[in-house]
């Protein structure tokens, strides 16, 4: 699942399995539709049930690459649509045309589940009859193709019921247990309600997972997707996404699946431009389209956010007008919101031209309805020239949602994990409370922020906090005073009722194990409840978030010979005084002895008298240095300009500090020009017999020794040490061996093999032989004898 | 005729519309809900489900009924469940809808919760409306 590009493949399948199921569930739900139309062409509510059919299969098709199901339905749109503008009559050479094209629309499904074959002479025929004057067309043979499905589809009422089952059964299980602790416990019994709590549980989980997906399942589809239409279209695209791990209820993704799909054509074939029209507009020749997915309170938010050109609305107006959706007076009466609205009328379109990628605009109407089908909405913000963002806001019900249980007095509250940057204990002196006028505010580490106490917020405790939980919201941050964080759980959470949701500071509600009922707490709500004031956070647009560098942090130091420098904070480690007695001048390098370890020490100037000097640890990720200082003055942000320096050296420039000229040490210099020796642990290679033994019980051994153990090379890597079973045949010696053998006592006195179990004489032989025969880089090796260890050239 | 349920709420019988009820019970413990109205008494567990608990006195501007009271009738309102605390029930039984006689001058929340009239033997009983004793919330009436 973590690796898109081998995993496509798959995903197509899986995608293409769905819209199969999913097609012919809609035919059958759909026959009686196309009996009723039958008997009676003119009833509006039927054909848009047809209507809304073929488009769907059309948007599929087009996506999952299956052009002669996309020319059919196609051709059924265009008809459809010219009897919904009544530039047709639905006669009964037009309805029997459309019909024979559904039913081979079924047939060719059929054939694609089936993997058969499908003749497809008869399909001109088919598009040819829905002409105007065509004759009626010859009715194809049904194939009756049906293979069995790998996958079943359930009724979502089904898995509700389900779920609900599941929670009767840890309510019973529950009370089961507290019956038996009341009376005396027969191991026996105990034990099968042990067995019967586990499988329970792990039922619950199981029967909670068939309901709940990651939002992923949907965004994985959308970059093929936006590239393909965009492709199609000679536009091209950026695609960000954001927040797939965003869980929601399977059911809401399906429904929103569709709508997604649809509003995300829409953006690329009518929001975004041309590339010529961006450039002339003045804006990037590619467009950029972000879908992000987020939780706001008892919510998920999908925002679909493009940078193109907007909706027209004096175009849908005057559509609305011409369509006589909408009389002259109640257009003059609507606001801009309301006339931006009209979009979502069924029938009406923003653009004229007839494309393979959207149609017509047609699908918004859909799309609204789908939408508020899940309980959900759908809010426009249009930018005429601009971009358009689409926001689609579908209910949190039945979401699992991994929460924190804090406890106040007596009461306990959930609350969403996601919204908690971090869990702290009022005691120690990374805390103070300080009384600011009638607030209180909290300072951790350095960090002040509003404090809420949930007690006195609840009228619930009157002791003072003892753990705060900072909780971050879209306005900004506070700490949330509580007695006591008590556990971590997997909630399924409903909506509460009307009466509990008035109180503005639940999310919902859920029924834990426990069996007593809790509340879920909404993060910004208690803010608000609070009386909470952030000072606004000014957003960054994203257009122009790529020109914004994010500055670089970096310590200013004075360096030992007096001059101020500053070197990037990512490369610094940590600093730490050391006494000057572990650095010497040895094998023609400054040296720094860090416990049994050597580092390669860099020095600006020289100690002098000091005995004490404070040193910066550098680390690159591998490999470890320092730096001498006379002393850490403070973390500063980086002036984007920085004057290059001349020559070559440790230096990369000088930047403008405080009015001041500080040096900026280049840390690719330092770490290039010292012979640094990797931080890592000797390399023990493992001349594996094939039986596991070496891996499976030398190599914790060894590890813990603070040896690394491999079985084959990497590309860079050198072995310190090869171990190898004594009837192995090791050519050529990559490094000094040692030999292992199975019996207690060995060949030979000067057999030099050591028993295998024999621990310290291991231990104290590799060390031995490391010391005596140091590495001599191999220039060539080859393994004649072994696969398990690859070669190295 | 009509099938209604005689309860007794704040010492009064009353008569609820049987349609109205989902179910009778003894509901569990129930957790409070910070910062809701007073009449909501809190949650409670009933089987799977989470139901609101209503406290029916208060919510009638009576004296609040007792901690202490555990039958309830459950009702279902908008998709959500409500237990409404009662003092006690009887059983049902058909009675035919009266209106509710002029001049009779109701107080409190039995103005606006009560919708008509039975006689039982004579004895006339408030036909009360489950969904009208519901707090009025913000989210409710904007919805």
């Amino acid at each position: 699942m973590t690796v898109p590009t081998t995993r496509f493949g798959a995903r197509m399948d899986d995608l293409l399995q769905d819209f199969i199921a999913e097609t012919r569930e809609t035919l059958e739900a759909l026959s009686g539709e196309i009996v009723a139309w039958e008997a009676a062409p003119d009833d509006r509510a039927r054909l848009d049930a047809i209507f809304r059919f073929v488009h769907t299969v059309k948007g599929s098709c087009g996506f999952l690459d299956l052009p002669r199901l996309g020319r059919l339905s196609h051709a059924a749109e265009d008809v459809l649509m010219a009897v919904r503008e009544g530039k047709r009559v639905p006669d009964t050479a037009l309805v029997d045309a459309v019909l024979a094209i559904v039913d081979r629309i079924g047939d060719l499904v059929e054939a694609i589940d089936g993997g058969m074959a499908l003749d497809d002479s008869s399909e001109d025929l088919l598009i040819a009859a829905l002409a105007p004057d065509a004759a009626p067309a010859t009715q194809s043979a049904h194939v009756a193709v049906r293979t069995a499905s790998r996958s079943v589809r359930l009724n979502v009422d089904l898995l509700d019921r389900m779920m609900s089952g599941m929670s009767d059964m840890v309510l019973a299980r529950n009370e089961l247990a507290r019956r038996l602790r009341d009376t005396e416990g027969d191991p026996h019994v105990e034990a099968a309600l042990e067995r019967l709590s586990l499988t329970v549980a792990d039922m619950r989980d199981t029967v909670t997972r068939t309901r709940m997906q990651k939002i992923e399942a949907l965004f994985s589809a959308l970059p093929r997707m936006v590239r393909d239409t965009a492709a199609e279209l000679g536009k091209t695209v950026s695609l960000t996404i954001e927040g797939s791990d965003v869980e929601l209820d399977r059911e809401m993704i399906e429904l929103i699946r569709d709508p997604l799909a649809h509003i995300i054509r829409n953006s690329v074939d009518h929001g975004i431009e041309t590339p010529a029209d961006r450039l002339a507009a003045g804006k990037p020749a590619s467009g950029r389209l972000l879908v992000s997915a987020r939780q706001a309170g008892n919510q998920i938010l999908v925002e679909i956010e493009d940078d193109g050109r907007g909706i027209d609305v004096e175009r849908i107006v005057a559509k609305a007008r011409e369509h006589r959706l909408r009389t002259d007076a109640q257009i003059a009466a609507m606001d801009d919101a309301a006339r931006l609205d009209l979009i979502f009328e069924a029938g009406l379109s923003s653009r004229d031209a007839v494309t393979a990628i959207s149609g017509r605009g047609v699908g918004m109407d859909v799309v609204r309805a789908n939408i508020e089908q899940t309980g959900g909405r759908i809010a426009l913000t249009n930018q005429p020239g601009k971009g358009l963002r689409i926001v689609i806001h579908v209910p949190l019900t039945l979401s699992i949602l991994s929460t924190i249980i804090v406890g106040v007095g007596t009461q306990r509250f959930a609350l969403a994990r996601q919204s908690i940057e971090e869990i702290v204990k009022v005691r120690g002196d990374q805390v103070r409370i300080d009384a600011i006028g009638d607030a209180v505010a909290v300072s951790v580490r350095g960090r002040r922020m509003p404090l809420v106490s949930l007690g006195a917020l609840f009228g619930l405790g009157i002791g003072d906090p003892s753990t705060l939980v900072i909780v971050s919201t879209r306005e900004g941050d506070y700490a949330l005073g509580v007695d006591d964080v008590l556990d971590t759980e997997e909630l399924v959470v409903k909506p509460a009722s009307p009466q509990v949701m008035a109180t503005g500071v639940y999310a919902g509600q859920t029924l834990p194990d426990s069996g007593l009922p809790m509340l879920l707490l909404d993060g910004a709500g208690i803010a608000a409840a609070a009386g909470l004031r952030f000072a606004p956070i000014t957003i960054a647009d994203t257009v122009d978030a790529e020109d914004v560098v994010p500055g670089v942090a970096a310590l200013l130091f004075e360096d030992l010979d007096g001059h101020r420098r500053v070197l990037a904070l990512a490369v610094i480690d940590r600093v730490e005084p050391v006494p000057t007695a572990s650095i010497c001048w040895s094998a023609g390098a400054m040296r720094l002895a860090v416990g049994e370890a050597i580092i390669p020490l860099h020095m600006v100037g020289d100690l002098a008298d000091r005995t004490e000097v404070a040193v910066l640890r550098l680390t690159d990720g591998d490999s470890e240095m320092a730096y001498a200082i006379a002393e850490a003055i403070e973390i500063v942000t980086l002036p984007a300009h920085i004057a290059p320096a001349r020559g070559t050296g440790p230096i990369a420039g000088v930047v403008m500090i405080a009015g001041e000229q500080v040096e900026v040490v280049d840390p690719y210099a330092l770490f290039a020009s010292e012979p640094v020796r990797p931080a890592s642990r000797p390399v023990c290679l493992l001349h594996s017999d094939g039986s596991g033994w070496m891996e499976t019980f030398l190599t914790p051994a060894l590890e813990a020794s603070g040896y690394r153990c491999v079985t084959r090379l990497g590309v860079d890597e050198t072995a310190a040490i090869v171990l190898a079973m004594e009837d192995a045949s090791i050519e050529p010696r990559v490094a000094p061996v040692v030999t292992l053998r199975r019996n207690r006592t060995g060949a030979g006195a000067d057999d030099g093999s050591i028993y295998r179990y024999d621990r310290p004489a291991l231990i104290e032989e590799i060390a031995r032989r490391m010391m005596a025969d140091p590495v001599v880089p191999p220039v060539c090796m080859a393994w004649p004898t072994t696969t398990a260890i690859g070669g190295r050239g | 005729m009509e099938l209604f349920l005689i309860a007794h709420i704040a010492g009064r019988g009353v008569a609820i519309p049987a349609d109205q009820v989902a179910s009778v019970v003894d509901i569990g413990d129930v957790v409070a809900v910070p910062r809701a109205e007073p009449s909501v008494r809190g949650l409670a567990a009933l089987r799977s489900r989470v139901v609101t608990v209503i406290d029916t006195g208060t919510a009638l501007g009576l004296a609040p009924t007792p901690d202490a009271a555990r039958r309830a009738v459950i009702t279902q309102v908008d998709g959500h469940h409500y237990a409404i605390l009662v003092d006690s029930l009887e059983d049902v039984a058909p009675f035919e809808r009266l209106p509710l006689s002029s001049g009779l001058a109701l107080n409190h929340g039995w103005a606006s919760a009560a919708t008509g009239l039975v006689e039982r033997d004579g004895e006339p009983l408030l036909v009360l409306d489950l969904a009208t004793i519901l707090p009025v919330s913000a989210v409710q009436s904007a919805a």
